[in-house]
C-alpha cells in the first residue's frame, strides 16, 4: 500500500521496511533532473527531517522523511543515469529504504485517492 | 560670426544642455504622447493614480543645482587633486600594478563591456561567459585546485565564506574556526564579524598547536600576511587529522614561483586578483576568488561559469549550478552572494592571457628579486630581516626608529606597512631600479653598490625559495594563454568577445528588478584618473583627501536622496548590504537587553537575497503570505506578529514590492511591525521608483540598502561590481559598519568598500540635481506605464495598483498563453534575440511570467521597438494557436536562430528563413546574430565543466 505526504513524497511499507520516492507530479514539476542527494546508510532520521535532494535546473527540493526509522538501502543506481527519472518510472526511481520505527507515523497520510485529489 | 572666432567662447562658454536631458530618454514631447496613450493628462496625475498619497513626500531633497558634465568633471579634478599619489608598498593583499593599456582601452572603458548584465540568458552572453571561464580556469590552474567560482566581492569576505561553506558542511562537528595569527588584519576583522551571528569561535593560532576535535577548519595564510613563506603540509595534515577542512589564503602571484596549495592538501583556497592589472582604487572594487575540491562544487559560494551545449550540440557557455543560488534556495542557500565581480573577474583574467605564464612568471620574478635586493641592502646595513623565505614581501625590526623610517620613506614618496617595532615592505610589478635606490637612499641602506646588490639577489636563479616550496607543477597550458601576445591578436580576441553579447551600447536590456539605466561617459571618467586609481586602501589619511571629501559628501547626498539620518557606503554588493543592515538591528536589539529577539518576517514575494541574509546574520526566517493581488497578506502579517510578538527582531520588505507595485498598506505594516518591538528594513532594490517622491524613514523604515548599480547608475559590468550602501535612521547609527582594521561590523575588506567606483554616483546625482532625480523616477514609471498599456491588450498585466497603474516595472503573465500555445515565457524570452533585444526578467518574481523595466533612459522610439517586436511576437504566438504552424516547430520554440541555422541547405521549417531571422526587417543594418542556439542547461548541469580544456599540444609548451 503506498501513501503520500502534502510534500509529494511516497512511501511503501512491506513488514517494517518502508520503500520512499517523490510522485510522478512533483518529477514532472521539478523538470529534468539534474542532481540527486541520497542520505547515508545507517543514519538514524526523524519523522519531517530533510533527508535527500532533488535538484532540476529550475529548482532544488528537500525531500522530507515520512517516518521516522533507520535508512538501510539507498539506490545508487538511479544517480548513474539521470535522465532515466521520469514521471512515469518514479517508482523505480525510489530514493532509499528506512527500517520504520513506528508504522503509526503513517497513519496521517494520503492513500492514492486523496492524493489524485489533492493535485487536481 | 567666423567659425575661427572664438572670443565669444572664452569671454562667455556656450551653455552646455542640461545632463539631465541627456540622461532621460523621453524628451517632453514624446512625454505627452505617451501620457495619452494610456489615458492621463498631465504626469502629476499619472504620479497621483500610481504612488499612494500619504506616502508622497513633501519637501524637496536638498542636493545642490545640477552641474553639467564639463562642471562636474572640472569638480572632480578638483577633488581628485587634493588625493596624493605616493608608491604604495603597504600590501595587506593589495600591490601595484600594471594595467596593460590594451586591456584598459578594449575592456575597462568599453561599454560593450561595462553595461553587460549578470548572463542569465547564455545565448547571448557567450563572450564575457567565455572570459570568465578564462579566469575560472586561471585560478583552478594557479591554486592546483578542481574547480573555482567566477569570483567573489573581495578576499576578506571570500575568507568569510570558505569559512561558512566549511561550517555547514560540518554541521555538528563543533564551532570552533583556527585563523593564521599572520592573516591580513581587515581578513580578520570581516572574519570576527561574520562568525559571531554564526556562533563560531575564533581561535587564532596556527592548526599544528594543540588542536582540538571541536574545530572545524583552519585559514592558513601562504604567503603571509607579512611576508613569511613557509611549508604548511603539516599544517594543513593536522586540520586534517581531526577532521575539519583546510583554507588556505594565498596570492597568484607567488603562486606563480610556489608550489600550489592544491598540492599541498588544500580544501579551499581563496584570495584576491587585484594585481592581475587592476588597480588600488582605495580598496576596490577588485574580484577575488574563491576554488576547492570537486567533492564540495555543490556548496561552492557565488555564480559559477560551465561548459554545456546548445539544441544541436555546438559548445555553449552558461551559468551552473544555479539552484545553490539565493534565488532558489533563499535562507538554505549556500550564501546570500548575489554578483560576482565579473567585470575586475574579466580582466584579471585577460591579463593572464595577455602575459601567458611565461609573462607571470617574469612578473612574479621581478617582485620576488626586488624582494631579494632590498633584503641584501638592508643587511647590509646591520638590520634584521625578520623572515628568511619570502615572496615579494619582507619585514625589517626597526625597535627604536620604526617611525624614523617610516618618515623617512614617506619623505623619498614610499607608503610603507608600519608593524609592532617594525616594518613591511611589498614590492611588486612596477617597482624600478631608480625606486630601489630612492627607497635604499632613504633607509639607509645605500652602501651596497647596485651591482653588487644586484649579484646577491640573482643568486640561485633569483630564487630564495626554499627548494621544497619552489612550484614544480605547470600551468595555464590552455591555448588561450598562449595566442595573443601581439597587440592586434589581443584587441581583436577581446572585440571578437564583445560582439557575442548584448549590452546597453547595442539595445534595451528591459530586466524588470534590475535597473539597466545608462551609465554615463562622463560619470565613468574619473574611475581611471590615478589620484583615484593609485591609492591604497590604508594610504595615510593626509593623501586621501580628495576621496575622503567625496565620500562624506557622497553619504550627504545620499541622506538626502533618501531621508535616512546617515549611511555607510562600506558594503560592496547590495547582498552585503542586507546583512549589514540587519546586522545593525541585530546590535540595536542586543544593545538594549534584546538579544533574544531574533525573528526577520519575509514575505513570500521577496527576493531570495532576503532569507539567505537574514540567515548570516542568525535570524530565523518566518514567511508571510501575500494574498491574490500580490500584496502582503495583512491578516497573516498580523497573526505572525502575535505569534513571535516576544521575539520579532524585524521585518524585510522590498517597497515598491517586488511585484512592482506601491501597497497602499505599507504604513500601517510599519506600524504593526514597531508596535511588536520590531524594526522595519526596507530593501533598497526598487528605490529608482521612490527618488524624490518618497522618503522611506517617512513612511515607517529604519534601515535600507541602496544599490548604487542600480538607481545610481553604476553599470552593471556583465555580473559585478555591485555598490549596497545602507542608509540608517537616527537610533541605527552607532551600528553601521566600522574599520575592517580596527573597529566592529565590518563586511568589506576595505572601509569604503568599492571606493574607486563612488564617483560615478557622484558625478551622477551632482549632474541630476534634485529635480533632475525626481523626474528620473517619474519617467520611470511613465514608461512602464507606457509599456503595460502598450502590451496589455496582448499580454495581461499580472499585478496593478488600486488605480490599475504598475510603478517602475510590469510583470506580464504567459501562464494562459502557454496553455492554450504551449510557448513558454522561455520561448519569448529567447524569440526576443532574433529580435535584436535582451530578454526582461523570467520567472522572477512569479514562474511562468516576463518582468519588463525600461527605466528612465530608454528613449520612446527605442521603447516603441520593443513593444512592436512583442506584439509581433504575439502574433507569432496566434499563429501557433491557430495551426498555421505546429506546437514543436515554429519560429519561438526554435529561438534563437543563429546564422548557422539560417545557412543551413536543409532549411525544412515551416515557415522561411527570413521569418526567422528578420522578422521585424531592420536586418541589413543591424542585425544580432546569436552565436550559438537554445543552450542545453539540464546538460551542462549533469556533466559539470568549469575550465577550459587543457590542448595536449600544449603539454610541451608550457614552462
Amino acid at each position: 500500500m503506498i501513501r503520500y505526504t502534502q510534500d509529494h513524497e511516497w512511501i511503501q511499507l512491506d513488514g517494517d521496511t518502508g520503500t520512499v520516492g517523490i510522485s510522478p507530479h512533483a518529477i514532472e514539476q521539478l523538470g529534468d533532473i539534474v542532481f540527486v542527494e541520497l542520505p547515508a546508510v545507517g543514519a538514524n532520521v526523524g519523522k519531517g527531517d530533510a533527508v535527500a535532494v532533488f535538484e532540476s535546473v529550475k529548482a532544488a527540493s528537500d525531500i522530507y522523511c515520512p517516518a521516522a526509522g533507520e535508512i538501510i538501502a539507498t539506490n545508487e543506481a538511479m544517480l548513474d543515469d539521470l535522465t532515466s527519472i521520469t514521471p512515469d518510472r518514479a517508482s523505480e526511481s525510489w530514493l532509499f529504504k528506512i527500517k520504520v520505527t513506528d508504522p503509526s507515523d503513517l497513519d496521517g497520510l494520503m492513500d492514492d485517492t486523496a492524493y489524485q485529489a489533492m493535485i487536481g | 560670426m567666423s567659425p575661427f572666432d572664438t572670443s565669444q567662447n572664452i569671454s562667455n562658454p556656450a551653455p552646455q544642455a542640461p545632463f539631465e536631458g541627456r540622461h532621460i530618454g523621453p524628451n517632453a514631447h514624446d512625454a505627452s504622447i505617451m501620457l495619452s496613450a494610456i489615458g492621463v493628462s498631465s504626469m502629476h496625475q499619472l504620479l497621483g493614480e500610481v504612488i499612494p498619497p500619504h506616502i508622497r513626500r513633501q519637501d524637496t531633497m536638498a542636493i545642490p543645482a545640477a552641474l553639467s558634465e564639463a562642471e562636474v568633471l572640472a569638480e572632480m579634478t578638483a577633488l581628485a587633486k587634493q588625493n596624493s599619489v605616493k608608491t604604495s608598498l603597504i600590501g595587506m593583499g593589495y600591490y601595484g600594478c600594471h594595467m596593460p593599456p590594451v586591456i584598459q582601452r578594449n575592456v575597462l572603458e568599453n561599454p560593450a563591456w561595462y553595461t553587460a548584465y549578470t548572463p542569465y540568458q547564455p545565448e547571448i552572453s557567450q563572450g564575457r561567459l567565455e572570459a570568465i571561464l578564462n579566469f575560472q580556469t586561471m585560478v583552478t590552474d594557479l591554486t592546483g585546485m578542481d574547480i573555482a567560482n567566477a569570483s567573489l566581492l573581495d578576499e576578506a569576505t571570500a575568507a568569510a565564506e570558505a569559512m561558512a561553506m566549511a561550517f555547514r558542511a560540518h554541521r555538528g562537528k563543533g564551532n570552533v574556526f583556527r585563523v593564521d595569527p599572520d592573516t591580513h588584519p581587515q581578513t580578520l576583522g570581516v572574519l570576527r564579524t561574520r562568525a559571531a551571528p554564526l556562533g563560531i569561535t575564533l581561535e587564532i593560532a596556527t592548526p599544528d598547536t594543540g588542536i582540538e576535535a571541536a574545530c572545524f577548519a583552519a585559514l592558513i595564510s601562504y604567503p603571509g600576511s607579512t611576508g613569511a613563506v613557509r611549508d604548511i603540509t603539516g599544517e594543513i595534515e593536522a586540520i586534517h587529522a581531526v577532521g575539519g577542512m583546510a583554507i588556505v589564503a594565498s596570492d597568484l602571484l607567488a603562486l606563480c614561483l610556489l608550489e600550489a596549495p592544491g598540492a599541498m592538501g588544500a580544501d579551499i583556497v581563496l584570495g584576491s586578483t587585484q594585481r592581475f592589472g587592476v588597480q588600488f582604487g582605495f580598496g576596490g572594487p577588485h574580484a577575488a576568488f574563491f576554488a576547492t575540491k570537486t567533492a564540495h562544487q555543490r556548496s561552492i559560494p557565488g555564480r559559477l561559469v560551465g561548459v554545456s551545449q546548445d539544441h544541436k550540440g555546438r559548445q555553449a557557455y552558461r551559468l551552473a549550478l544555479q539552484t545553490r543560488e539565493q534565488h532558489i534556495r533563499r535562507e538554505k542557500a549556500t550564501s546570500n552572494i548575489c554578483t560576482a565581480q565579473v567585470l575586475l573577474a574579466v580582466i584579471a583574467g585577460f591579463y593572464a592571457v595577455w602575459h601567458g605564464p611565461e609573462g607571470l612568471r617574469r612578473i612574479a620574478k621581478h617582485a620576488h628579486n626586488m624582494a631579494n635586493q632590498f633584503v641584501a641592502a638592508m643587511r647590509r646595513a646591520g638590520r634584521i630581516v625578520r623572515h628568511d623565505a619570502f615572496f615579494d614581501t619582507v619585514v625589517i625590526e626597526a625597535s627604536d626608529d620604526r617611525d624614523a623610517m617610516l618618515a623617512a620613506a614617506l619623505g623619498a614618496g614610499f607608503n610603507l606597512r608600519s608593524l609592532d617595532r617594525a616594518f613591511a615592505v611589498s614590492f611588486d610589478e612596477t617597482t624600478t631600479s631608480d625606486d630601489m635606490e630612492r627607497l635604499l637612499d632613504a633607509l639607509g641602506g645605500a652602501g651596497i653598490t647596485k651591482e653588487a646588490r644586484a649579484d646577491e639577489a640573482r643568486a640561485d636563479d633569483g630564487l630564495t625559495l626554499p627548494q621544497q616550496l619552489r612550484r614544480k607543477t605547470g600551468f595555464l597550458r590552455q591555448s588561450v594563454f598562449h595566442k595573443y601576445r601581439s597587440e592586434t591578436e589581443m584587441m581583436r580576441y577581446m572585440r571578437s568577445l564583445a560582439d557575442r553579447d548584448l549590452a546597453l551600447d547595442r539595445c534595451m536590456i528591459p530586466l524588470g528588478s534590475c535597473t539597466m539605466k545608462l551609465n554615463a561617459a562622463a560619470e565613468m571618467m574619473p574611475v581611471t584618473w590615478p589620484e583615484f586609481a593609485r591609492i591604497h586602501p590604508y594610504a595615510p589619511k593626509d593623501q586621501t583627501r580628495g576621496y575622503l571629501e567625496m565620500i562624506t559628501q557622497l553619504e550627504g547626498l545620499l541622506a538626502a536622496t533618501t531621508g535616512y539620518a546617515a549611511v555607510s557606503l562600506q558594503p560592496n554588493a547590495g547582498s552585503q548590504g542586507e546583512f549589514a543592515g540587519l546586522l545593525a538591528i541585530a546590535r540595536y536589539h542586543a544593545a538594549r537587553g534584546d538579544s533574544h529577539r531574533k525573528i526577520c518576517l519575509i514575505p513570500s514575494s521577496a527576493h531570495g537575497t532576503n532569507p539567505a541574509s537574514a540567515a548570516m546574520a542568525g535570524m530565523q526566517v518566518v514567511v508571510v503570505k501575500c494574498d491574490a493581488h500580490g500584496n502582503v497578506d495583512m491578516a497573516d502579517l498580523q497573526a505572525k506578529i502575535d505569534q513571535h510578538q516576544a521575539n520579532l527582531a524585524a521585518i524585510m520588505v522590498t517597497y515598491p514590492s517586488t511585484h512592482g507595485v506601491f501597497e497602499e498598506s505599507i504604513t500601517e505594516l510599519c506600524d504593526l511591525v514597531h508596535q511588536a518591538g520590531g524594526q522595519v528594513y526596507v530593501d533598497g532594490a526598487n528605490l529608482n521608483a521612490l527618488v524624490g517622491h518618497c522618503a522611506p524613514p517617512e513612511f515607517g523604515a529604519d534601515v535600507s540598502h541602496l544599490n548604487l548599480h542600480k538607481t545610481f547608475c553604476i553599470p552593471h559590468g556583465g555580473g559585478g561590481p555591485g555598490v549596497g550602501p545602507i542608509g540608517v535612521a537616527a537610533h541605527l547609527a552607532p551600528y553601521l559598519p566600522g574599520s575592517p582594521i580596527d573597529g566592529d561590523g565590518a563586511v568589506s575588506a576595505a572601509p569604503f568598500g568599492s571606493a574607486s567606483i563612488l564617483p560615478i554616483t557622484y558625478a551622477y546625482i551632482r549632474m541630476m540635481g534634485a529635480d533632475g532625480l525626481s523626474n528620473a523616477t517619474s519617467m520611470a514609471i511613465l514608461s512602464a506605464n507606457y509599456i503595460a498599456a502598450r502590451l496589455g491588450t496582448a499580454f495581461p498585466v499580472l499585478y496593478t495598483g488600486s488605480k490599475g497603474r504598475v510603478a517602475h516595472e510590469c510583470i506580464i503573465d504567459i501562464r494562459g498563453i502557454q496553455e492554450k500555445s504551449g510557448i513558454s515565457n522561455e520561448d519569448i524570452a529567447k524569440r526576443l534575440i532574433d529580435y535584436g533585444f535582451h530578454a526582461p526578467t523570467m520567472s522572477f518574481p512569479v514562474a511562468g511570467t516576463l518582468m519588463i523595466e525600461p527605466t528612465e533612459s530608454e528613449s520612446l522610439v527605442e521603447i516603441d521597438r520593443f513593444c512592436d517586436a512583442m506584439l509581433s511576437i504575439a502574433a507569432e504566438i496566434d499563429a501557433v494557436i491557430s495551426g498555421q504552424w505546429p506546437t514543436d516547430d515554429n519560429p519561438l520554440v526554435n529561438a534563437p536562430h543563429t546564422s548557422d541555422d539560417i545557412l543551413d541547405d536543409a532549411w525544412a521549417h515551416p515557415y522561411s528563413r527570413k521569418q526567422a531571422a528578420d522578422p521585424n526587417g531592420n536586418a541589413q543594418a543591424n542585425k544580432y546574430w546569436a552565436p550559438v542556439g537554445r543552450v542545453d542547461n539540464a546538460y551542462g548541469d549533469r556533466n559539470l565543466i568549469c575550465s577550459c580544456p587543457a590542448l595536449s599540444e600544449w603539454e610541451d609548451a608550457a614552462e
